[in-house]
């Protein structure tokens, strides 16, 4: 159901080893709470991101249960070590069964 | 307007009611922490929450959740319909157990932070903000 659903992700694109880093990332997402009512007094169904993650070569980092508190586009900023040259995945899991993903590299020297 | 007794009793009910709702919403988030922390004592030290005193906007209120070493953080806004907010879970590579978002707020209230430790036990602080218009919609 959810059109237009874009992830964005800011990370640093080099960084040394064992240096925490700081990760921002938005997406579009209407996050409809499921307590909001129509122009007819029903209630909108809920539809909300409920899970956010974010690995670097497979370890994680930060994993996220979401509510229906969460505002709409949900921002997260968290830190991060990067080891070794890798490539960070960011995953969020849609109600309706979506999954969207977005992949960064960074070089570690 | 004549009070009869059908009146005295819809106005005795309704008042029954508007006492027990926040009696009600209370207990949803008392069962929330204890279905998180199990029932455990929970501190106080060690677990800051960064939340604007009055945010004018309910609908994406800025909040960050600091708790060294954590392993995961649960954030409760005590007065919305539903308390649950997020759990922010970290793994190994979480350089800091800190994380910045945005929720929503029905009204002013108290935002409970929780975190558990690598042993266990858990930490819990809180804070007051002043909502000027609630984000759940109505």
């Amino acid at each position: 159901m959810a059109e237009d659903v874009k992830p964005r992700v800011r990370v640093p694109g080099k960084a040394t080893a064992g240096e925490a880093i700081t990760i921002k990332t938005l997406i579009s997402h209407a996050m409809e709470s499921g307590q909001r009512k129509n122009g007819d007094g029903n209630l909108i169904p809920r539809s909300i991101i409920n899970r956010f993650t974010c690995a670097f070569n497979g370890a994680t980092v930060i994993d996220v249960t979401l509510e229906p508190a969460i505002s709409t586009n949900p921002y997260f900023e968290f830190q991060a070590i990067v080891p070794e040259t890798g490539t960070f995945e960011f995953t969020w899991y849609d109600d309706d069964g979506d999954v969207y993903t977005d992949t960064q590299n960074i070089t570690v020297s | 307007m004549k009070l009869t007794r059908r009146h005295t009793l819809m106005m005795a009910f309704g008042s029954a009611v508007a006492a027990l709702l926040p009696v009600r919403a209370f207990a949803a988030l008392e069962d929330d922490i204890a279905a998180f922390t199990g029932g455990a004592n929970v501190g106080s030290e060690g677990i800051t929450l960064i939340a604007p005193e009055i945010a004018e906007n309910g609908n994406t209120v800025p909040i960050e959740v600091i708790a060294p070493g954590a392993t995961a953080i649960i954030v409760f806004a005590s007065g919305n319909p539903v308390p649950a907010v997020a759990t922010f879970n970290f793994g190994p590579l979480a350089a800091s157990q800190s994380a910045v978002t945005r929720i929503r707020l029905a009204g002013t209230q108290d935002v409970v932070a929780i975190a558990r430790m690598p042993d266990g036990t858990f930490v819990q602080t809180s804070q007051e903000v002043k909502v000027t218009i609630g984000g759940c919609g109505g």
